[in-house]
């Protein structure tokens, strides 16, 4: 062949090798930040991320398949397990939607305990929150200090129900009342233990104190504030396009919360502010879980103070079947807004139990607003939005 | 005595305890750093091996690396990725050959230290490089691209700062700068003031020289080629065993190598006031080991304190900020050489 | 809906980043002073944590009140409780009258690998059979280890603590 041939040939094979094609890269299932098994299928171009699919599945536990072959006693142990995290919310509104199915009311007390329950529970979730973000964008100090303090709130969750992260404490038409069904256990009976107030209110103290150690730590730290604000902008009509919900919708600006816009248990009886933020950065989406843990002490300190005397469940029978009917009932989570859709046809279990988890519907913003980022900023992204696999999957 | 004045038999003498220092140091900086932060975060940190305090624990994990099973990944390029690790020793190992000890401590007196040591220690962006491409894996490539740019954008201010330091002293010689900060400034009774360069207008080279070295390290807050929580390790994903321990202990080398030449160009060195003589060569290695710890707790505090940068905010630091700085700050310092 | 804050309240958050960089420095302090405070530590296996008389660690069997109902195996989630059981006769409470049959338990396994600690058996018992004990270090090397059979669930009944007192 001719020396121009040559050429030509060379030429053509320098321009396809300086092609840089897109990169696949698989943010596995076996990942430091993906906060479970969640699985990312990004085509990146260097470090800028084009297209991402996630796939989901890899934790499923069958938990509404599960539900159609179990009492509603059996199910309530096993729903604890849903949002690991923060355990007593995930049964919350469950008892609730059951207990407007079945027409029971549960007595005063009993609403004020799942009250400080969930709220102490709403801390727990997001002193997670606080330990696993900063430890994301690299600072691995705030993990320890914020776990440690979550001992003291799962403490006061074990010293009420006997279990720190699965309390197994709701009953239809209260709390569990006593310790048994039998002749002695059941004179035993399973309210606050003597002293609690008081380690609570202690508590509460130490979480103000540990806010304002975190305060200093991370959130005033100007290196999380470079990594986080502007990143990840979604703004209000987005977020409610895609079923945010919780404090992730709350920083776009949206002052939705449903202790306030449809309250159920005592909420209207306490006085909280609810954190708006402004940009919908993830900046905003940090502060208001920081925010949110101080409205929460405030809502416990005066649920300690309100909180009145009386029996701990109303009478059920002892075999509890739901009437034919269906209900929706939701409460506002810490990670957002958690439903259950109950259909029943009489009988001791459930027809169909379909649950509307959080996590599941806060995922699904991910391909858009991680069209054009860097991988940092995708991990930045996704920690902020606070999902639990756990909660995806079920 | 005669038999230690061999060329061959110093040569070796050098060496040996060059490398044994060096080592038990890098060990010693690995203890403080889990020890430390374990503190720092309320925790104990090593605690069951080698008695109360755990001093055994690098040794303990030195021993298990040793004793791990050869791998290399199955697309791994076998010959680049074995020998990655020992470039990175290597580059800093030979740092240590001119940092003095005493006066008459060190290894190779060259009058071009100063160059000598920066042209050695930009030899590890090589073999990060190519522990990032021949490991065969998606994010070690990415690791290691992020820390080919990351090192080639520090490398400036590093020399940037030290430029400013070779002006003031008007020599390349790490023995000649430690000398020049021994001059005399003012008597004060009888007592003659000589301060170190960190007192004489140097402040700012300190601080770029800090923060370039940091980064020359990849230590958090610049540690995006390793970034544990996006790319676990990063360039280093597929390294286990021995060629682990090459990469950490040359980290850690290098940590102690930056520290004693900042120790050496902006805190005076192996010299403190008042030490003279024979005894300046025995309370030299003393004093600059203080120095060097001073620095490295910084390091080692810094790390455990903040979050990372992003890649594209590190490279704004360096070139929109260190570089012109240190730029402006040369053209101070050599007004000032010449005026005054 | 809930009102969205007063932007301009001063107590409101800022996001800007400025030449000072305080917040980093205010960070290295936290980090400093807790160099030099004692961790809150606990070197579990010298010193133990004392577990709340609530807590759920292990399940205690007193043998004597169980009349085999089998309500705990049926309630359990999991399915984890194995009774067997079979009917003994008694003589009779009073010379002349009918010979009792009682009930007498031959297995009772408690599978801790499948238990899921909720607790439902305990509370469905209509006997007292069944007792939560705060017992936690039973960790097995083997798998069927972890089946403890009616003479081990009745030895836990030991650790049983009593009730604590409650509010008043």
């Amino acid at each position: 062949m001719t020396s121009l041939d040559m050429i030509h040939r060379s030429e053509a094979a320098v321009s396809v090798e300086l092609q840089t094609p897109d990169m696949t890269l698989n943010i596995g299932p076996q990942h430091p930040s993906t906060h479970g098994v969640l699985r990312l299928v990004a085509k990146v171009d260097g470090e800028r991320i084009q297209d991402v699919e996630p796939v989901i599945g890899y934790m499923h536990r069958g938990y509404e398949k599960l539900s159609e072959v179990r009492t509603y006693a059996q199910i309530t142990a096993l729903v604890n397990r849903i949002d690991w995290v923060s355990g007593f919310a995930n049964e919350v509104p469950f008892i609730i939607g059951l207990e407007k199915l079945m027409g029971v009311e549960a007595p005063e007390r009993a609403q004020w305990i799942r009250v400080i329950l969930s709220e102490l529970a709403r801390i727990s979730s997001h002193l997670v929150f606080m330990a696993s973000y900063p430890l994301e964008l690299g600072g691995t100090t705030p993990l320890m200090f914020a776990l440690r303090e979550r001992e003291y709130i799962l403490e006061l969750i074990e010293e009420v129900t006997g279990g720190r992260f699965h309390p197994n404490f709701n009953r239809v038409g209260g709390v569990k009342p006593a310790y048994g069904g039998g002749s002695t256990t059941k004179k035993q009976s399973m309210d606050l233990p003597q002293g609690f107030f008081q380690r609570t209110s202690d508590a509460m103290d130490r979480m103000d104190t540990i806010l304002d150690q975190l305060s200093e730590l991370a959130t005033g730290n100007e290196i999380i504030k470079m990594r986080t604000v502007d990143v990840g902008v979604i703004p209000g009509d987005k977020a409610l396009e895609y079923g945010l919900t919780g404090p992730n919708l709350r920083a776009s600006g949206v002052g939705y919360d449903l202790r306030k816009a449809d309250p159920y248990l005592t909420y209207d009886q306490v006085e909280f502010d609810v954190p708006v933020g402004r940009d919908g950065d993830c900046y905003d989406r940090y502060m208001m879980r920081f925010l949110e843990i101080r409205e929460s002490s405030k809502i416990v300190r005066q649920a300690i103070d309100k909180i009145p005397s009386g029996p701990l469940q109303a009478k059920v029978p002892r075999v509890l079947k739901a009437p034919a009917g269906q209900v929706y009932s939701r409460a506002e989570n810490p990670k957002g807004e958690f439903g259950y859709f109950i259909v029943s046809e009489g009988g001791k279990m459930p027809y169909r139990l379909k649950i509307r988890s959080t996590s599941f519907s806060n995922l699904t913003i991910l391909p858009w607003v991680l069209q054009g980022q860097l991988i940092p900023d995708l991990v930045a992204i996704m920690g902020s939005l606070d999902f639990v696999l756990g909660d995806v999957d079920r | 005595m005669e038999f230690f004045d061999g060329f061959w038999i110093q040569l070796v003498l050098k060496v040996a305890v060059g490398l044994l220092v060096i080592l038990t140091g890098a060990l010693v900086v690995i203890y403080a750093e889990v020890k430390i932060g374990g503190h720092m975060q309320t925790r104990i940190g090593p605690y069951y091996a080698g008695g109360r305090w755990g001093w055994a624990q690098p040794l303990a994990d030195a021993a298990k690396f040793l004793q791990k099973e050869d791998l290399a990944p199955d697309g791994a390029d076998r010959k680049v990725y074995g020998f990655a690790p020992y470039v990175v020793m290597m580059s800093a190992l030979a740092v240590f050959a001119v940092i003095p000890m005493g006066p008459d401590l060190v290894g190779a007196d060259l009058d071009v230290g100063v160059y000598f040591v920066l042209a050695i220690s930009s030899i590890s962006v090589l073999g990060v490089l190519m522990a990032g491409w021949s490991s065969g894996n998606k994010y070690s490539l990415i690791g290691g691209l992020r820390a080919a740019a990351q090192l080639i954008a520090y490398e400036l201010p590093l020399v940037l700062a030290v430029v400013a330091v070779v002006i003031q002293a008007s020599t390349m010689s790490l023995n000649g700068i430690v000398e020049a900060q021994n001059e005399t400034l003012f008597t004060i009774g009888s007592f003659d003031v000589a301060l170190p360069y960190i007192f004489r207008g140097q402040i700012v080279s300190f601080a770029i020289f800090m923060i370039a070295a940091v980064a020359e390290l990849s230590r958090i807050p610049f540690d995006m080629p390793i970034a544990e929580s996006e790319l676990t390790m990063g360039y280093l994903t597929e390294y286990s065993g021995i060629r682990f321990t090459m990469f950490f202990l040359g980290e850690y080398a290098s940590m102690i190598g930056l520290s004693a030449i900042a120790a050496t160009m902006f805190l005076g060195g192996y010299s403190v006031p008042g030490l003279e003589g024979v005894s300046a060569n025995l309370g030299g290695p003393i004093v600059l080991l203080l120095k060097v710890s001073v620095l490295v707790f910084v390091i080692l505090w810094i790390r455990w304190t903040w979050p990372r940068l992003r890649e594209d905010q590190l490279q704004h630091l360096a070139w929109r900020w260190l570089i012109p700085l240190a730029l402006v700050n040369i053209a101070v310092i050599a007004v000032f050489k010449v005026a005054f | 809906m809930a009102e969205p804050r007063d932007y301009n309240d001063p107590s409101d958050y800022s996001k800007d980043v400025s030449f000072p960089f305080l917040g980093l420095a205010k960070g290295m302090w936290v980090t400093l002073k807790a160099l030099f405070t004692k961790p809150p530590v606990t070197m579990y296996p010298q010193e133990k944590e004392i577990p709340v008389p609530r807590a759920r660690g292990v399940i205690a069997l007193d043998v004597d009140n169980c009349t085999v109902c089998m309500l705990c195996a049926r309630e359990c989630p999991d399915w984890c409780i194995y009774i067997e059981g079979h009917k003994e006769e008694q003589p009779p409470s009073k010379p002349g009258g009918k010979p009792r049959a009682r009930a007498t338990l031959d297995r009772f396994d408690i599978d801790y690998s499948l238990c899921m600690y909720c607790g439902i058996c305990v509370e469905v018992c209509p006997f007292d059979a069944l007792y939560w004990s705060p017992e936690y270090e039973y960790s097995e090397e083997g798998v069927s280890d972890l089946l403890h059979n009616k003479e081990k669930l009745t030895e836990w009944l030991a650790t049983v603590p009593q009730p604590p007192a409650v509010e008043s």
